[in-house]
């Protein structure tokens, strides 16, 4: 039996039979990275030696039953925006070149718990600013099923290192679709919980009022296990939510019949790449012959979310990152001359590109007398697609759609023009807007091979509703 | 391009974002921030006179707790991320002459 191809509850249990040790099932992964990361470059950040160290302890705990859940074995990578103690953490930016945290995120925590094992740290768009993992300061990740593709963004690396291998789930985090858009690109299931289901602590923040953290894995009931085994409340985060139905599990069933699932017609526009529509109605047809109700309707207001989204996102990015100035932790410039001067010198040689046009635009429509024009204006227009939403889902049980308008693009054709690379996250990112779950599943390939993916989108903390669909979507 | 953007105008964001631009830089980001500007533009076809902006999607309320102290001494952990440090603490260039 090729333990490599196991999704991350299989491997658990042959774990928890004996049939495998955890140290095996990490070697065998490690024996992956190295012969792949050389074409892959999915990592910034891998730590072996500790990784097998931790196998052993949680292979004790295992024997002795202490850990029993769904996940105890089961080696897995971190996006490199989230805190690891001990473990380098650069939102794949040079100003973190050299941050060590002194704690761990609270996502990072809860897998720790539950015997997962951590690799490494995967990479990423320089805070998750991008949709290619193209603007690294690392260099680029490619993407596993063709190598002249990127892997969509931000959780590129995150993506990759599932759709190759390099680990048998990973996490990620997603402001605008970049879970569901990477997963899409790679052909990987990968979900956005309602805003505040999983606590932010420890997060490196771009737009804290749009930033979640989630799974991409490799098949739903992965899905399902480790979003159960993150999610939670935290007193640590103020926006988390207290939920008492995070049994995600529980939603792995068939009985889909009888649910109403709408179709928006303003999702299948210009820019929409044939194969990829005919992939996602196709998948409705599917989810029809198991008795769900499908239905087109306008949701209205989808040509506003992303310039709404780029008003919120930047504005709270350029209040976020002030924090990088030098002092506390990371790069400092070499030049000293003053307190001022360092702090700017710091960050115009710390940042990239992406991160400085947003940084610079957030902070020009938060500036005196462009304020209510540009910032305000967005959070009313947010309020108008929140109320879009509510309308659907009056009807509906879930929305379905595609995750992005093609598949992969081909590495180095995005960043020459950002407002066309932003359009690759026209049908996520007013999800994030509306603070609701979605999920991207696997739903066919084009003529070149590349993965399409399939996004359900819910409403808020009705993530059951889309586990439910997707396991079904996914039953051969 | 309808968003012209004007030198003073770049100079100020500079100032508020703390970054330093070369001529060239500026040049770029000039260029840039008027085509973001053209596009962000789009959102005022939107009449939205009569809605309440919405800064967070729930009706969150302010979190409060008592102000204890629940996590030990860090301070030699937190100051290994320093760039620079001195007796214990924070160092930075020198702020005034």
């Amino acid at each position: 039996m090729d333990f490599k191809d196991m999704t991350a509850v299989e491997l658990s249990k042959e774990i928890k039979a004996g049939n495998i040790t955890v140290k095996e099932a990490v070697e065998s992964v490690f024996e992956v990275i190295e012969n792949k990361e050389a074409s892959i470059h999915a990592y910034v950040t891998l730590d072996k030696e500790n990784a097998l160290k931790k196998a052993e302890e949680i292979q004790k705990k295992i024997d002795a039953k202490e850990l029993t859940g769904p996940l105890a074995g089961v080696p897995v990578a971190i996006k490199d925006n989230m805190c690891t103690k001990g473990m380098l953490t650069t939102c794949s930016s040079k100003i973190l070149s050299n941050f060590v945290p002194t704690f761990s995120s609270f996502a990072v925590e809860k897998l720790e718990e539950a015997g997962c094992v951590i690799l490494g740290k995967t990479n990423m768009d320089e805070f998750a600013m991008g949709s290619t993992t193209e603007t690294s300061y690392y260099g680029v990740t490619k993407n596993p099923v063709n190598t002249e593709h990127v892997p969509g963004g931000s959780s590129g690396g995150s993506a990759a290192a599932v759709a190759a291998g390099e680990c048998l789930f990973a996490l990620g985090s997603d402001t605008g679709g970049s879970i569901r858009q990477p997963a899409s690109y790679c052909g990987v299931v990968g979900m956005k919980p309602t805003y505040g289901t999983v606590s932010r602590y420890g997060l490196i923040a771009y737009g804290s009022s749009l930033d979640q953290i989630g799974p991409l894995c490799k098949d739903v009931t992965d899905c399902a296990a480790i979003l159960e085994t993150i999610s939670g409340h935290d007193k640590q985060d103020s926006t988390s939510v207290e939920r008492n139905d995070t049994d995600f599990m529980s939603a792995l069933t068939t009985d889909v019949a009888g649910m109403k699932i709408g179709i928006p017609r303003d999702y299948f526009g210009d820019g929409l790449q044939s194969e990829v529509k005919e992939a996602i109605m196709a998948a409705a047809r599917k989810l029809e012959a198991q008795g769900a109700i499908i239905e087109e309707f306008d949701l209205g207001l989808v040509e506003y979310a992303i310039p709404t989204y780029y008003t919120i996102a930047a504005a709270e990015a350029s209040s976020n990152l002030e924090r990088f100035d030098g002092i506390k932790y990371g790069f400092r410039t070499a030049e000293d001359e003053g307190l001022h001067k360092m702090y700017k010198k710091t960050r115009s040689e710390g940042f990239g590109d992406e991160v400085k046009r947003r940084i610079m635009l957030g902070s020009f429509v938060l500036s005196s007398g462009y304020y209510d024009a540009y910032y305000l204006k967005a959070l009313k227009v947010k309020a108008l697609i929140k109320k879009a939403f509510d309308d659907a889902f009056s009807k509906y049980d879930a929305i379905l759609g595609p995750v992005a308008p093609t598949t992969a693009p081909k590495l180095g054709e995005s960043l020459s023009n950002p407002i066309q690379m932003y359009l690759s996250d026209i049908y996520t990112i007013s999800v994030n807007l509306a603070g609701l779950p979605g999920i991207s599943v696997p739903c066919g390939f084009d003529s070149k091979g590349l993965p399409i993916g399939l996004q359900l989108i819910g409403n808020q903390f009705e993530e059951k509703k889309l586990l439910k669909l997707a396991y079904t979507f996914e039953q051969k | 391009m309808a968003n012209i953007i004007s030198d003073e105008t770049i100079e100020y964001v500079g100032i508020l974002a703390k970054l330093e631009l070369n001529d060239e830089q500026k040049e770029a980001a000039k260029q840039d921030m008027g085509k973001m500007l053209d596009y962000i533009d789009k959102l005022s076809e939107l009449d939205t006179s009569d809605v309440e902006p919405m800064s967070h999607v729930f009706d969150l309320e302010n979190v409060f707790r008592e102000d204890v102290v629940t996590n030990g001494d860090t301070r030699e952990e937190l100051l290994s991320n320093a760039p620079e440090e001195k007796d214990g603490q924070f160092a930075v260039p020198r702020t005034f002459d």
